[in-house]
């Protein structure tokens, strides 16, 4: 008999709501590990504050996250070590260059050999050649391959992807898919939100669309194929 | 928090002060070097500062018969006026390019990032004051590069560096914090303009060191409950962004 899995994210009875509007009800659900799930939902639908919410950077009115075994309303500063975000705006400062944005928040997530970890992951995202020059000459695309190797510099077992197809050419569609499996096969537990069912359907391992603050699961009926 | 761990972790450094204090340096030199490119802050600040000497000097030129009586406010009034040119940009640029969720979701403590902040700021502060006071002695020819003077000056920069980094924080997200940081960030400066004009005042008097140190002493106890209550707040301002 195997043992259970904990899920590395665990969201349960999350409500949140600004004003008099609720953004969030009763939002229920787990990502295990090497799990990749989706969510779809239209322009401010409440996809943006459930990531906030599980970033640890907005706390919900009720309810509960879980990061692993820790309750992220009580965690430490140190929890955001193993939480990974792309967010809607890239969070690179547009006067560095490439690898002066990656080494600053090396240094901000204190990484014991920096420079291999930031070279691998410039390589990675095809960015190596552009690497000194300032952020505010990259295309859309550079920036956001470059934001997703901000995301994943640290390596940590959660990330949360807020559209990271959104400015990505076939070429940065092609270098998210495969980061994305390379997380799947490495055991992280993956968040993402996007508007597009096709890229949906191409990642994830499960779907859920955010209607009128609550989570419909979308059924994935060629999932085997995919897998 | 063995859970968390995947198959393979990038190794991170033991914490304790000097991993602090190396989040605390890394905060402040990227401020440094992206200001060292666009030269916003500076730039700004150091323009402004000396046209309000020149303007003071013309305004005064005619009717003030011994100059010292009013530089020591002139320098004041321009450091305050100066600083909040540039304090504002300390958090704005941050908000405005959606850069500073990307330090709040790091995993660092929220007073690094505000001292990060500050030891920036007193940087660009200190690079103003040292073109401001060669000006006034060629504008008003009163030498303010004194020792004591010189102090007060830093002591009293370190107090509106640390009050003004941490109202900038505050106002960061108000639509209008070009204007309300001045209107909420002036009236705390009260205590430290005062000693500082009086503190100046003493030395250009010549009425001796004696005289001096309550002024320095006051400057100083403002310093360090400015940063006490820095610390207290810094975590509550940034709980919901």
């Amino acid at each position: 008999m195997t043992q259970p899995i904990e899920p590395l994210i665990r969201c349960e009875h999350v409500e949140k709501r600004f004003g008099h509007k609720r953004i969030l009800r009763d939002v229920s659900f787990t990502v295990a590990e090497g799990e990749v799930l989706s969510l779809l939902g239209a322009n401010g639908s409440g996809k943006t504050t459930l990531l906030r919410i599980i970033s640890a950077l907005v706390r919900p009115d009720k309810g509960e996250v879980w990061l692993g075994p820790v309750p992220l309303s009580s965690a430490a500063d140190g929890i955001r070590r193993y939480i990974g975000v792309v967010a809607h705006a890239p969070l690179l400062y547009d006067r560095l260059s490439g690898i002066e944005n990656l080494d600053f928040y090396a240094r901000l997530y204190d990484l014991a050999e920096p420079q291999k970890r930031i070279e691998k992951l410039l390589r990675t995202m095809d960015l190596w050649q552009w690497r000194d020059d300032a952020v505010r000459t990259y295309s859309r695309g550079m920036s956001q391959r470059l934001a997703i190797a901000r995301a994943v510099l640290h390596d940590p077992p959660v990330v949360i992807l807020d559209e990271p197809d959104t400015g990505l050419d076939l070429q940065g569609i092609q270098l998210l898919n495969e980061l994305l499996a390379q997380l799947r096969s490495r055991g992280r537990a993956v968040f993402t939100t996007t508007h597009n069912l096709e890229h949906a359907k191409n990642w994830s391992d499960r779907v859920f669309e955010l209607r009128s603050g609550h989570l419909h699961q979308i059924e994935l009926p060629d999932r085997i194929e995919h897998r | 928090m063995a859970e968390l761990s995947g198959a393979e972790r990038v190794r991170s450094r033991e914490g304790g002060v000097a991993a602090y204090l190396r989040r605390v340096w890394a905060v402040a030199e990227k401020d440094v070097r992206a200001e060292m490119r666009s030269k916003e802050v500076v730039g700004t600040m150091a323009a402004f500062a000396l046209l309000a000497a020149v303007v003071f000097g013309l305004a005064f030129d005619l009717r003030v018969p011994r100059p010292e009586l009013v530089v020591p406010g002139i320098l004041w009034v321009i450091v305050l006026f100066a600083g909040v040119l540039g304090l504002h940009r300390s958090f704005g640029s941050e908000v405005e390019r959606g850069t500073l969720a990307g330090l709040l979701l790091a995993p660092v403590e929220r007073s690094a990032i505000f001292l990060g902040k500050a030891a920036a700021n007193l940087l660009y502060f200190l690079i103003v004051e040292a073109l401001l006071l060669p000006a006034l002695l060629i504008l008003f020819d009163v030498n303010l590069i004194e020792p004591f003077i010189l102090l007060g000056l830093f002591l009293g920069t370190v107090g509106y560096v640390g009050v003004g980094t941490l109202f900038a924080a505050l106002t960061s997200r108000n639509r209008a914090k070009e204007t309300l940081l001045p209107v909420v960030l002036l009236p705390v400066l009260a205590p430290l303009f005062i000693s500082g004009v009086g503190l100046t005042s003493v030395i250009l008097d010549n009425r001796g060191t004696a005289e001096v140190w309550p002024w320095v002493g006051i400057i100083g106890l403002y310093d360090a409950l400015v940063f006490a209550i820095a610390f207290l707040l810094v975590d509550v301002i940034w709980e919901q962004i």
